[in-house]
């Protein structure tokens, strides 16, 4: 029998009253994916990672971490599993040395060596006698990331992971997601910010209201709305005009550029045409959709899958 | 377990509440042994405040008589009314129940660290009291409630046993506060509704037609150590306290319980 999955949702539900905040989510995570959950505020990924760590009860379905149901299996459904939902939070009062001594506590116990060891990842050593009071948001994101990294985890949930960090701080977390995952951690983070999941992440689920509307590979959804080109020229309306008279029905004007969709071959043909026309042609590429255009496309119109 | 509790004393510690409370039940017999020290008279009218000049025993009786209408609820009420709101409030509750450890092990450790706190404020005002009318009033023999005289050593044993019965229902106020702070979420609703109740507990045993219920009232339970200091001792109101407190205290850490188990841990 195959190793489970680190995490499996299926048919999740939470209502709140007559609000369907999650409506029949489905999810899978497998070992090694640096796992993408995307949607705009309010869609519900919160509260699905909420009911994926036992936070909150699913009105319908169920979530399992590594084969076990946090509803069934209590705490021990969490082994191998850290994280933080709504960023972290930790005791004001407390320094941040003894904060992660509580959580490695609760866990059973943890060496004074292994919280200097995750001090010195975060970069946070040198001020981890002071109380976490007096950190900045950064500091008590990147104690976030120290106090999940105590867990030994195999899957790290991270919600929001840069959300309120300056640029700097930005990349600081992005290298350090990309660190933990070429060390081998699976991990999951929600995110609004493209860039970065883009650039971090090779699986994505993007959610809206409620309801999961794309999961699967990141590259085969960028490709999926590839296609296209872009012409740039000097008298764009006539070469609209001989794209057309070419048969290339779908050629638009926006913002001064001709866009199209058409094979290769037509491509080639046309560049020859507009350039017998007299038409000079500054630029002709490739179009390559962002993720950033998929997500609002998707997110503001209809469902595509 | 052992762990989760002590975690749960540390953060008590840790909190300028914890040592509002603590400081007032320290304060307050000193106070009183300074009053009484340059004024004449006394508490004539309570128990054993006649005698409160003939020997440093009967201060922490007497300051235990007054601080139990409201002084110590509240003292109680500041910590057991925060314990669990403040962590839902702070986002911290998240941060613990997603580690190794059980809703109901971190519930248990609330419990006992709130009861923990409770006793140690008693104890605490009990030992001010005792040492500093000790230091003006001597060491002496005390009167019991009977009139009879009873050795100092035999009167310390009374007063640590009376400190501990009275503890009792002080724990059965801990449990409400914690139960209120799990239902409600929210420490200042939780902290006026303990005090609240705790009035109202002491209130309903002066009203007339309750003379029926009075014994099984939660503010009766505060006198129950008056039992230690006759002679022989009357074990009929140690022994009610003992299972009515129970009772006290069982019902609303068992509905708090079951709620702090079940409910949605969300942005607060």
């Amino acid at each position: 029998m195959s190793d489970p999955s680190p995490l499996e949702a299926r048919g999740l539900v939470k209502r709140y009253g007559d609000l369907v905040a999650v409506d029949h989510v489905d999810l899978t995570v497998d070992r090694g994916d640096v796992f993408g959950y995307l949607g705009p505020n309010g869609a519900g990924k919160t509260t699905s990672l909420r009911m994926l760590l036992g936070l909150i009860r699913p009105t319908e379905g169920n979530a399992r971490l590594f084969g076990r149901d946090p509803l069934v299996d209590g705490a021990r459904a969490l082994d191998g599993v850290a994280g933080f939902v709504e960023g972290p939070r930790f005791y004001p009062y407390l320094s941040g040395r003894r904060n992660l001594r509580l959580l490695g506590d609760l866990d059973g116990g943890v060496a004074s060596s292994r919280i200097d060891e995750v001090l010195d990842i975060v970069e946070l050593r040198d001020r981890a006698k002071d109380r976490v009071g007096g950190y900045s948001h950064g500091m008590r994101q990147r104690l976030g990331i120290a106090a999940s990294l105590l867990r030994d985890p195999q899957l790290l949930l991270l919600d929001e992971p840069t959300t309120g960090l300056d640029p700097a701080g930005m990349r600081d977390m992005r290298g350090l997601v990309k660190r933990l995952a070429s060390e081998g951690i699976t991990i999951m983070l929600s995110s609004h910010v493209l860039a970065e999941v883009e650039e971090l992440c090779n699986r994505v689920a993007i959610i809206r209201k409620g309801r999961i509307i794309y999961e699967g590979r990141l590259d085969e959804l960028l490709e999926s709305a590839g296609g296209g080109y872009v012409l740039r020229t000097s008298e764009p309306e006539r070469a609209r005009t001989l794209l057309l008279a070419h048969g290339i029905d779908g050629a638009e004007l926006e913002q001064g550029e001709v866009r199209f969709q058409a094979e290769p071959a037509a491509v080639e043909a046309v560049s020859i045409a507009l350039g017998q026309a007299g038409i000079g042609i500054s630029a002709l590429v490739p179009r390559v959709a962002t993720l950033e255009e998929l997500f609002l496309d998707m997110t503001e119109h209809e469902a595509v899958a | 377990m052992t762990r989760v509790y002590r975690w749960e004393v540390l953060k008590l510690l840790a909190q300028k509440r914890t040592y509002l409370g603590l400081g007032a039940a320290m304060i307050v017999p000193l106070i009183f042994v300074t009053v009484l020290i340059l004024k004449t008279g006394g508490p004539n009218d309570i128990p054993l405040g006649r005698y409160i000049r003939q020997t440093g025993l009967a201060t922490p009786f007497v300051v235990l008589f007054f601080m139990s209408i409201w002084a110590f609820p509240l003292i109680t009420a500041l910590v057991a009314g925060d314990i669990v709101a403040s962590e839902s409030h702070n986002g911290t509750l998240k941060t613990i129940l997603t580690r190794s450890r059980n809703r109901g092990e971190i519930f248990a450790a609330k419990i006992l660290a709130a009861f923990t706190y409770t006793a140690v404020v008693v104890f605490a005002m009990g030992t001010v009291a005792f040492v500093a009318a000790s230091i003006e009033w001597g060491f002496n023999d005390l009167t019991s409630l009977s009139g009879t005289t009873v050795s100092a050593w035999h009167g310390l044993g009374l007063l640590a046993a009376s400190l501990a019965i009275y503890a009792w229902p002080m724990a059965a106020i801990a449990a409400f506060g914690l139960f209120l702070s799990t239902v409600t979420r929210n420490s200042a609703a939780a902290v006026v509704g303990t005090l609240m109740w705790a009035l109202l507990m002491q209130l309903l045993g002066v009203l007339p037609g309750t003379e029926s219920i009075r014994p099984y009232l939660l503010g009766e339970q505060f006198q129950a150590w008056h039992g230690f200091l006759r002679t022989p001792a009357d074990w009929t109101p140690i022994v009610r306290a003992l299972w009515v407190c129970a009772l006290y205290v069982g019902a609303p850490l068992a509905v708090g319980y079951l709620v702090f188990l079940r409910r949605d841990v969300a942005g607060e």
